[in-house]
């Protein structure tokens, strides 16, 4: 489907997640699914988790061991394709990139969407951060059902139902 | 109102002194930093000439200068590219319904 | 009276400003010239991350990369003279150059000019394609990121390159809604990252589908899709009404090469590049000595290797005046690397087809 309408199948996605087991502490999942000439997060990565190569067209590989899940790749990808995933006892934290109005604000509940678009279930806003480092990408912390790991991709505004 | 308000990336939120000028005969204005198209445009205007012979509406097209669709007389002088020309005060802007007539420069 | 200039610089885009600035590093004049009223070319309407490394200023959004570029530029007033809202009107084959600056008609003779033009968005066949309201991408792009002003509330994308999924994605980001982005093709055409974070925001993308008519009076008002089979048929019945008061059409570009056929460059049509293409030495030079062409009007590719094609094109031309950068020799294999590293993954496959029939050319000559 990706290439006819531009989302991963499920199959795709799960590729793309380390064990559940790894995500006790956050890490970053890469949705980079094609060899596309860029380099950004594998350069703006302090620890060196992320490896892309000589070749700036090669697949991001991220190391899970390095990785700890600081999210500054999350608004560092141009392609916005980069999230920061934790699994709780509970509930799932997620971090996004987002660069719509109106902005999500600490303490609302937003609507979680799926890759198709689709409205999956409810999103609690946690924190959001905007730094002059981050370039106008929001960094929007997030919790989510548990059912919703393989699922959730971003947040909608409840305004927009 | 075509003009955008808010944008999460860009800022548009920045006093601008208004420019007025006439479209059509009518009294009308943009803001400094518009093109004629841009103001144009921003007043729901959406033609801006005719072709030459079966005198279809035209609009803009490509915004670069490039394309000739959005030739007005501005000020009586024919197939301006109002899509690259910056809106002056006291600016008199008609649709072009002709190739343009020769004109002396000043 | 006829003004001298050693070298001309025909378009400030991402090429033209970088072929200016490693002129004036190698210490050679220039006379950079815009019939834009702003220097930046197209990258003043970017307002996402570019991609690329950081040679290339990735993860920088466009519109910033622009202002670094003029920065640069600016950094040489005694060297780099810049005429904005000047049109070159003229070519012609002793190097002359006619001007209309303003409303000023000027003569200019160069000793050597870098065409630097960048490129025009191509038109789409179909019924009532030229009512008012179907605009370029790009066009639409440069409306509300430049000027502010919305083309309208609902709209329809007709392509799925990289343009037309950027654009679709600034477009929500004004406010405006995107209807659907159709593609002709069973395949979209851009990065998947951008086609993702459309779906994502609800935007639906219709592959081997294309856009049959546009209706309306005095502007678009409608149009009707149809759906292609795998010849790129019409399969009756497939078709779809949408109510939109804009229509952008993303089909791809076309290099501006009108200024270099005037003058007699040898052009030819090569349809991986864009369109008519100069036919270029390594060193970007014309087939006509001294005369250089880089960036779009070159080969239609992304904006990452117009300006690495336009500071190569700055060194040689300055070194055929004899200003010969410190860095040369390392800048041009660096620059040269540059270009081999952004066109080598399967992206670059078209470019790498189309310069291989272009160098195909230049070795048979």
């Amino acid at each position: 489907m990706l290439n006819q309408k531009g989302y991963p199948s499920p199959e795709q996605v799960k590729t793309k997640f380390p064990d559940v087991k790894i995500l006790v502490k956050p890490k970053a999942i890469v949705e980079c699914y094609e060899k596309i000439p860029c380099n950004p997060c594998s350069t703006s990565c302090p620890f060196k988790a992320i490896t892309i190569g000589e070749d700036i067209n090669n697949i991001p590989i991220v190391d899970f061991d390095k990785c700890t899940g600081c999210g500054i790749c999350v608004y560092s990808c141009p392609g916005l394709a980069i999230t920061v995933c934790e699994v709780l006892d509970d509930k799932i934290r997620f971090k996004i990139p987002y660069e719509f109005l109106p902005f999500p604000k600490q303490g609302e509940i937003w609507s979680a969407v799926n890759r198709k678009g689709e409205v999956i279930g409810e999103a609690y806003i946690e924190k959001v951060t905007l730094t002059p480092r981050q370039d106008k990408t929001q960094l929007v912390q997030v919790l989510v059902d548990k059912d919703l790991l393989y699922e959730f991709v971003t947040i909608r505004s409840k305004v927009y139902e | 109102m075509m003009r955008i308000k808010e944008h999460p990336i860009l800022d548009f939120t920045k006093e601008r002194k208004i420019i007025r000028f006439t479209f059509n005969g009518q009294e009308v204005f943009g803001y400094e930093g518009d093109t004629i198209a841009s103001a144009l445009s921003a007043l729901g205007v959406k033609q801006f000439s005719t072709s030459i012979k079966h005198k279809r509406p035209r609009g803009f097209y490509c915004a670069i200068g490039n394309c000739s669709s959005c030739h007005m007389i501005v000020d009586g002088v024919p197939n301006v590219k109002t899509c690259i020309t910056l809106l002056k005060e006291g600016m008199k802007v008609e649709t072009q319904t002709n190739k343009g007539v020769l004109y002396d420069l000043k | 009276m006829i003004l001298n200039r050693d070298l001309v610089i025909i378009g400030a885009g991402p090429s033209g400003l970088c072929a200016a600035k490693m002129a004036a590093e190698s210490g050679q004049k220039v006379l950079l010239i815009d019939r834009n009223p702003q220097l930046g070319g197209q990258l003043i309407k970017q307002t996402h991350m570019f991609f690329g490394s950081e040679k290339q200023y990735a993860k920088t959004r466009g519109i910033d990369i622009a202002k670094k570029l003029i920065d640069d530029v600016k950094n040489y007033p005694d060297l780099i003279e810049i005429w904005d809202n000047a049109t070159v009107l003229g070519l012609y084959p002793d190097k002359v150059l006619t001007v209309l600056l303003g409303e000023t008609y000027r003569k200019v003779q160069a000793q050597a000019i870098i065409v630097a033009t960048g490129a025009s968005e191509k038109v789409l066949a179909f019924e009532n394609n030229d009512l008012p309201g179907i605009y370029g991408a790009g066009a639409v792009q440069t409306l509300m990121n430049v000027y502010g002003v919305k083309p309208g509330e609902k709209i329809v994308m007709v392509g799925s390159g990289n343009i037309g999924l950027i654009v679709s994605y600034q477009l929500m980001q004004a406010g405006v809604k995107v209807l659907a982005v159709i593609e002709a093709a069973p395949v979209i055409g851009g990065y998947k990252v951008h086609a993702s974070k459309l779906q994502r925001l609800g935007v639906d993308i219709i592959t081997s589908c294309t856009i049959k008519k546009a209706l309306g009076q005095d502007k678009v008002e409608s149009i009707i899709t149809t759906r292609l089979n795998e010849k790129w048929e019409e399969i009756p019945g497939t078709e779809q009404e949408y109510d939109v008061d804009a229509v952008c059409i993303a089909v791809g570009l076309s290099p501006l090469t009108n200024l270099l056929a005037m003058l007699g460059c040898e052009l030819k049509y090569i349809s991986e590049l864009g369109g008519l293409v100069p036919v270029l030495t390594n060193d970007y030079e014309t087939t006509i000595e001294g005369v250089y062409a880089c960036g779009d009007a070159s080969s239609i590719e992304e904006a990452s290797s117009a300006m690495v094609e336009g500071y190569i094109a700055g060194l040689t031309a300055s070194k055929k005046l004899g200003k010969v950068h410190p860095d040369y020799d390392d800048l041009i294999l660096d620059f040269r690397k540059q270009l081999e590293v952004l066109r080598s993954g399967p992206f670059g496959e078209k470019i790498r087809k189309g310069l291989a029939k272009l160098e195909g050319v230049r070795v048979g000559c």
